[in-house]
């Protein structure tokens, strides 16, 4: 077997153009594979990533239809204390047109409880969020956000002022960080927001009621989003008549897989492509490798003479078929590696750094290692099957 | 031993049937020098393939060491050649890229000899036909004389039972073909079985040996 590769090493270097020309369409082959499957993954990486830091652990609930069977604050707390979730809480919202002094303006408002600051991941510039008192008591006091705070209260460290929601006086107990990491707040960015209690929400409001039917929920801490979902599932479906369009619970999670999914097809999808090209590089090496047997048939009348059985001629036009692949992989490996490095350097700005990814070399090398059997295999048969007297005596 | 018995072997060419050898007959003992002779179109070169297993008669017997040829498939036949027959051909036919010494080792190579082995074996033969020192040529760096002379090196690396030599002078000047013919003088004087074919009289006549073939009959004269 060395010795086959030594001497496929041999008559590939005796004609060191043709080769080079023959491998080239494996060496495009294997980079277009690489190189797209690499940037693909390295794009992916980055979105995910991105998405990840938005905090995937969140769950929504949105009720449609309660069946007559509204959910209350009481059903989510009975709900938190299973194992498999870790925090709810309801959210209403409605606009309000908010007063301070006698800047007016136009402010969403949150009807919630004090689980929603954890789940969400609220970030407090000063004082606290709502606490479970404040939902208890009916308390008219508001967390709002910076943009809030500053635009119509005038300064963001505003703790104690009270500012009239609908007539109603809300006093200040926590101000928000303007933080455009969270994905909600990223959707917010530049609104006004004031969060208030769920209850002290019912009392102000003309729509809002004890019903919830929309809610929150954080995974417990020994169990994933997947297992919270299917447990709320469950509860949710017996509660509601075994009707799964009553109810609709989504998170961040799925848009993590829906992208990846996504990005997954697109990467099979231009690795599809780049394999095609392979098989053309195969092609051109099967090509090449038939003229090969035909310039040498005296050469293998020769070695038949002298002993060689079919089974050696076959395997030494086998061997070199699969040795100018793998030349070709490797040459291909090469230079997507460089052309990754490249990438990774003009679109530094990007923060995107394109890896060659370790599978993807791999599919390559066992791709092109099947395509040097496969389209070496036609030629190096006809050359083991020539007659040694034929083949002695052609051309001369 | 070679004997062949009323061996037969046609071919068609175009739509005449032509006789390549007819009903030919004849028997090379263990050590012997023997010379075919004939003219071209004899049908020495079909006896030379058959007797070299590169073909198969079409009726006859032929055992060498006293085994029937016909019935084997091609990788018997394969082995057969390998293990014993060494070729020496009119044209040299070494393989353009490999040195001597890798040509000489091919056919140890493909009797699967171990590298030390094979290493000393090439040596030797090497050191018979007086080119040692020109082991990392390749082919074309060797003048006709050194080509053949590397071919029959090859030949004899495999310690072969028969030396089969077709016209191995037929593409040298005569005082180049004379060193050559010295050379199978001494692998006969060393004990090797040699069946040389030729249309040369004077090459022939070299020979313990010869026999004629005349229109694919063989008639044997003494020497």
């Amino acid at each position: 077997m060395i010795q086959s590769v030594r001497m496929a090493i041999k008559s590939i270097s005796g004609n060191k153009m043709r080769a080079f020309l023959t491998m080239l369409g494996i060496i495009i082959g294997v980079m277009a594979l690489v190189i797209l499957v690499s940037l693909v993954s390295g794009a992916t990486g980055n979105v995910t990533d991105t998405i990840a830091r938005l905090g995937s652990d969140q769950i929504t609930v949105r009720v449609s239809d309660n069946k007559g069977n509204p959910i209350t604050i009481s059903d989510l707390n009975k709900w938190m204390d299973e194992d498999a979730f870790g925090r709810m809480a309801p959210a209403a919202t409605e606009s309000f047109t908010a007063k301070y002094g006698t800047k007016t303006g136009s402010l969403t408002v949150y009807g919630t409880t004090a689980p929603y600051g954890d789940i969400q991941k609220l970030d407090l510039l000063v004082g606290r969020f709502l606490k479970t008192a404040d939902e208890e008591n009916v308390s008219f006091v508001c967390v709002i956000n910076e943009t809030a705070a500053t635009e119509l209260v005038g300064y963001a460290d505003c703790l104690g002022e009270d500012i009239r929601l609908n007539g109603h006086r809300f006093q200040v107990v926590g101000v928000l960080k303007d933080d455009d990491t969270s994905l909600t707040s990223a959707f917010r960015s530049g609104s006004l927001v004031a969060y208030i209690p769920y209850s002290s929400l019912i009392r102000i409001s003309s729509t809002a009621t004890a019903e919830i039917t929309s809610f929150y929920v954080s995974a417990g801490e020994a169990s994933t989003v997947d297992d919270a979902k299917t447990r709320l599932t469950e509860i949710l479906k017996e509660r509601f008549d075994k009707d799964e369009d009553a109810f609709s619970i989504s998170s961040q999670n799925a848009l993590e897989s829906a992208l990846s999914s996504v990005t997954s097809i697109l990467a099979v999808l231009l690795g599809g492509i780049a394999a095609i090209s392979l098989i053309v590089g195969g092609i051109g090496i099967m090509n090449i490798m038939l003229v090969t047997v035909t310039e040498r048939t005296r050469e293998i009348g020769i070695r038949k003479a002298i002993g060689a059985s079919r089974g050696m001629i076959l395997t030494q036009f086998l061997v070199e078929a699969v040795v100018i692949c793998m030349l070709g992989c490797a040459l291909g490996i090469l230079g997507s590696w460089g052309v990754l490095r490249l990438i990774t350097t003009v679109v530094s700005g990007l923060d995107i750094s394109f890896q060659m990814s370790g599978g993807v070399v791999l599919i390559a090398v066992l791709f092109c290692f099947f395509i040097g059997i496969v389209f070496g295999l036609y030629p190096a048969n006809k050359a083991a099957r020539m007659a040694p007297i034929d083949a002695l005596h052609y051309g001369g | 031993m070679i004997v062949l018995k009323e061996v037969c072997k046609t071919y068609q060419v175009g739509d005449e049937i032509v006789k390549a050898l007819d009903h030919a007959s004849l028997t090379v003992h263990d050590g012997e020098f023997v010379s075919i002779i004939g003219p071209s179109g004899s049908g020495k070169s079909t006896l030379m393939n058959i007797i070299g297993c590169l073909d198969i008669a079409d009726s006859g017997e032929y055992l060498l060491d006293d085994i029937p040829i016909e019935d084997y498939t091609e990788n018997e036949l394969a082995q057969v050649r390998s293990r014993k027959i060494g070729f020496v051909f009119q044209s040299f036919n070494l393989i353009p890229q490999l040195t001597a010494q890798e040509n000489v080792e091919l056919p140890l190579i493909y009797q699967r000899v171990r590298r030390g082995e094979r290493r000393r074996r090439v040596a030797e033969a090497m050191e018979r036909v007086q080119l040692t020192g020109r082991i990392h040529h390749l082919p074309s760096e060797l003048s006709g004389g050194q080509q053949q002379r590397v071919a029959i090196a090859r030949a004899i690396a495999a310690h072969p039972s028969l030396i089969l030599a077709d016209e191995p002078t037929g593409n040298l000047d005569s005082h180049t073909g004379q060193d050559i013919m010295d050379i199978f003088h001494e692998l006969h004087d060393a004990g090797n079985t040699i069946v040389l074919i030729t249309h040369d009289d004077s090459v022939a006549c070299q020979a313990q040996r010869s026999i004629h073939i005349l229109d694919g009959r063989v008639r044997e004269v003494a020497p």
